[in-house]
């Protein structure tokens, strides 16, 4: 069915707002995220709303599709957002949306994500690029474990602004109390994950009090800032500290006398003439040039998509890293690692995954150390499974030298995904905390004991946190009972 | 023949242009690493071509990631026949300059069959004409990587899209289940069959494209700015009038008025809007202004709700 058209004299009519100034700052990358229903897609909707970022035939169709609309005779703003046939049928979010809107201060891309437990996934896949995150909560409810989960999936990605908005405060009558528990209470779980920078804002989204306008009249004791002075004073993660890093991507060989390796910087910067190190295999050169379409450079920064010459004929490949000679990053075959499970079939102790990080692709078996209880904050010995949505502690072995920098060093150079073999879906994502001493180089001296236990009773002693907290000494082999009597009578003989 | 830097560099002359700004550097980095990433992990990438201002942009930026070598895929056009003159010349010229392999199909059945948008209505037009040749053409140059320009601001079911968007055999996506897309990790990790489409672009908007198109210069069909016109008037849009398939209806007439275009695509599902903006800086201060988007004048999104989302569903770019 075609729309009644727009007459065909759609002269573009200029609109009751200055034009904007060229921006001369990077966009802000933001989030929404919180419980199911909690009003993340339509805050984002009535923020475009505000900004004048719907043009007036969005308006028209989204006029259309908000059929009855709702008590208040408002525009189903959450339609702007929800896309997906299955997302209006259900009347819930889905898959991240991304969204461009701009203030006369700045850009904003904004990732409206779903509140479902069983999309976290794609929460998740929000957070990871996000320098701050709106976590929403209906006002009626407060903080729920889902909450939780979000705030601290969006922690663990490195986010570190945080904006707690308790909406749907016109259906609490304004009441002061009501904001003042929650923020509270939610001030004290982000201060255990490490978040300080928190801005708690009373909101309507529907309505838009505190969104764009302030709500002066409705709600006359706050003070604070209203979500968009809070955006617009927010930062933008800075460029990444410490040493040069590029991934190479691709070796370039246009002709017999020209090898550039393509990559964009990861971290650092790089001008001709600084000492290099390509990992893993170690080798040392000089940069030549910098080579970009535009001119030959004389510096490339963190951010940068670039092509490197080397001063010297050497052996690099895709997957490798070029680095600054000071400031390495780790190179190892274990690593430490949190990880966010993303798939139905979770995470399973000493399958072979495919790891990525950077361009480098290679295998990796993970080992479950501990995992994440969301209602109290601590982290549970947890050898097995690795549940989908489930946050654990990993230890990541490789059968090849792995390059890393720890996530909280390096957003590029510390993260990874895994791979499933079978599916070639990504089932996980994970942020890199430490290189582990290779086992066997502390453990050739003392005593060891070796014992043969019940499965069950194995179990309960791993459970404990004596054995967590030094599970990095231990090594446990699963074996049958017929098994373990043969190793006995064996090692008895032996000794 | 061995290409060095400095022959390149003649081949490309720096010109002195001031610098990006920060947010179009950091999207055109953005995407130079999408190409060089999806060029180094597939075995046979393509890149759809338009010929639009945002194939144009995508071209420019593919040009940038690989230099200084040659474009290493070739750029596919699904020619519909039913493209505006200008743009079928303007496509020609680019490929011949910048030595590109060019590869255009067309729906031949469609042809046979005497599908046009006239006789066959937008929706079915499309489907034959733009999807279901979309498809042939994928499947024989068996390509497992197809770049397209899209941006995630042009479109509600757009804006759900990953960079990376994953397609069955039968190019079906399916958008309930997506791969989650993690920082800028991209898992190009496919079975036999099953392909990519890749969009360095999702992350611009339409007015990025134009400042980055002022910025870098990049030559565009010249459609795109105002200029007198032929024009038909029917449905609601403005209809170019200068292709002798177009047949007046009765009551019609041609009449003539400065016009351009902010998307092209088929010149009888495109409509014109009314504008004086016949140069870079018009075009932006006139968008920076506007008040309905760039897809306005395109028929076939208002036909019905949800329908890029179908369309995408079966295979449409
Ligand atoms: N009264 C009132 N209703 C609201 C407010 N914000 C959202 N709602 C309503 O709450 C319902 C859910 O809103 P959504 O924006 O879809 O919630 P969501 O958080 O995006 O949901 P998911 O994405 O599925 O997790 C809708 O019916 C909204 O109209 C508010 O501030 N006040
Ligand atoms: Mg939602």
């Amino acid at each position: 069915m075609t729309a009644p058209a727009q007459t065909a004299s759609a002269t573009i009519l200029p609109f009751a707002e200055p034009v904007k100034a060229a921006r001369d700052t990077r966009p802000l990358r933001l989030i929404t995220c919180g419980s199911v229903d909690d009003g993340k897609s339509t805050l984002i909707g009535r923020l475009l709303w505000d900004t004048k970022a719907v043009k007036e035939d969005q308006a028209a169709t989204l006029a259309r599709d908000s059929g009855k609309q709702n008590d208040l005779g408002l525009p189903d703003f959450a339609l702007l957002l929800d896309g997906l046939q299955a997302e209006r049928e259900q009347g819930i979010t889905i898959d991240v949306a991304y969204r461009y809107f701009s203030t006369d201060r700045r850009s904003f891309i904004v990732a409206d994500t779903p509140g479902h437990e069983q999309y976290t996934r794609n929460m998740a896949t929000g957070a990871s690029t996000a320098d701050l995150a709106i976590l929403l909560t209906d006002a009626r409810s407060g903080i729920l474990e889902q909450t939780r989960r979000h705030a601290t999936i969006a922690a663990l990605m490195g986010i570190r602004q945080f904006v707690l908005a308790v909406n749907k405060f016109d259906l609490v009558n304004y009441d002061k109390a009501i904001f003042e528990k929650i923020s509270h209470e939610f001030r004290e779980f982000a201060l255990s994950l490490g978040v300080r920078q928190i801005t708690a804002i009373p909101m309507s989204a529907l309505k838009g009090e505190n969104v764009v306008y302030s709500a002066d009249s409705a709600i006359p004791w706050y003070d604070g800032p209203t979500l968009v002075e809070t955006l617009e004073l927010a930062t933008v993660r800075t460029a990444q500290a410490g040493g040069f890093r590029l991934p190479v991507q691709r070796v370039a060989r246009p002709g017999e006398s020209f090898r550039g390796y393509q990559g964009t910087v990861a971290g650092g910067s790089i001008k001709p003439g600084d000492p290099v190190v390509v990992l893993p295999s170690g080798v040392v050169a000089n940069v030549k040039q910098i080579v970009t379409f535009d001119l030959v450079r004389n510096a490339a920064v963190a951010g940068d998509a670039i092509t490197l010459v080397l001063d010297r004929q050497v052996d690099v490949a895709r997957g490798d890293v070029i680095v600054s000679l000071d400031g390495q990053p780790m190179t190892g075959l274990h690593f430490d690692a949190q990880l966010v499970s993303l798939q139905p079939g979770g995470i399973e102790p000493g399958r072979r995954y495919w790891l990525k990080s950077g361009s480098r692709r290679q295998r990796v078996t993970v080992e479950p150390i501990s995992q994440l209880e969301l209602s109290t904050g601590k982290w549970r010995p947890h050898a097995s499974t690795l549940a989908m949505n489930a946050i654990g502690k990993v230890r990541l072995s490789f059968e090849e030298q792995a390059v890393f920098d720890a996530y909280e060093q390096n957003r590029s150079t510390g993260a990874f995904i895994l791979i499933d073999p079978d599916t070639l879906n990504t089932v996980a994502g994970g942020m890199i905390t430490a290189k582990r001493a290779e086992l066997g180089g502390i453990h050739t001296e003392g005593q060891r004991v070796l014992m043969s236990l019940p499965a069950d009773l194995a179990e309960q002693i791993m459970a404990s946190e004596l054995f967590a907290n030094r599970r990095d000494e231990t090594e446990i082999r699963r074996l049958t009972a017929k098994q373990a009597v043969e190793l006995f009578s064996n090692a008895a003989s032996d000794i | 023949m061995p290409l060095s830097v400095q022959e390149t560099e003649v081949k490309n002359p720096p010109v002195s242009r001031p610098p990006l700004d920060p947010h179009l550097k950091a999207l055109e980095n953005e995407a130079i690493h999408i190409f060089r990433e999806v060029a180094a992990e597939f075995e046979k990438p393509v890149m759809l071509y338009s010929i639009g201002k945002d194939s144009s942009v995508l071209l420019h930026l593919a040009r940038k990631a690989f230099h200084p070598g040659r474009v290493p895929f070739p750029l596919l056009h699904v020619d519909t026949t039913w493209k505006f003159r200008e743009m079928i010349e303007f496509r020609d010229e680019i490929a011949a300059k910048y030595d590109l392999d060019l590869v255009v199909h067309t729906n031949t059945r469609g042809a046979e069959e005497g599908i046009t948008p006239f006789s066959h209505g937008s929706a079915l037009y499309t489907d034959i004409m733009k999807t279901e040749a979309l498809r042939q053409a994928l499947d024989a140059g068996g390509y497992d990587a197809a770049f397209g320009g899209a941006r995630r601001d042009e479109e509600a079911s757009r804006a759900k899209e990953r960079i990376y968007s994953f397609r069955t055999p039968d190019h079906k996506w399916d958008p309930r289940n997506q791969r989650p897309e993690l920082w800028n990790i991209y898992n190009g990790m496919i079975k036999k069959g099953e392909s990519v489409r890749a969009f360095p672009l999702s992350n611009w908007t339409e007015v990025d494209i134009w400042r980055y198109i002022q910025a870098e210069d990049i030559p565009l069909v010249p459609l795109y700015y105002a200029a007198e016109r032929p024009y038909v008037e029917r449905d609601g849009m403005m209809i170019l009038a200068e292709d002798p398939r177009l047949k007046l209806l009765p009551g019609e007439t041609v009449q003539r008025g400065m016009i351009r275009f902010r998307t092209l695509g088929c010149f009888p599902l495109t409509g014109a809007i009314r504008s004086t903006a016949s140069n870079l800086d018009e075009v932006i201060a006139e968008l920076e202004i506007a008040t309905v988007s760039e897809r306005q004048g395109r028929a076939i999104d208002r036909d019905q709700s949800g329908s890029m989302e179908k369309k995408k569903r079966e295979g449409y770019f």
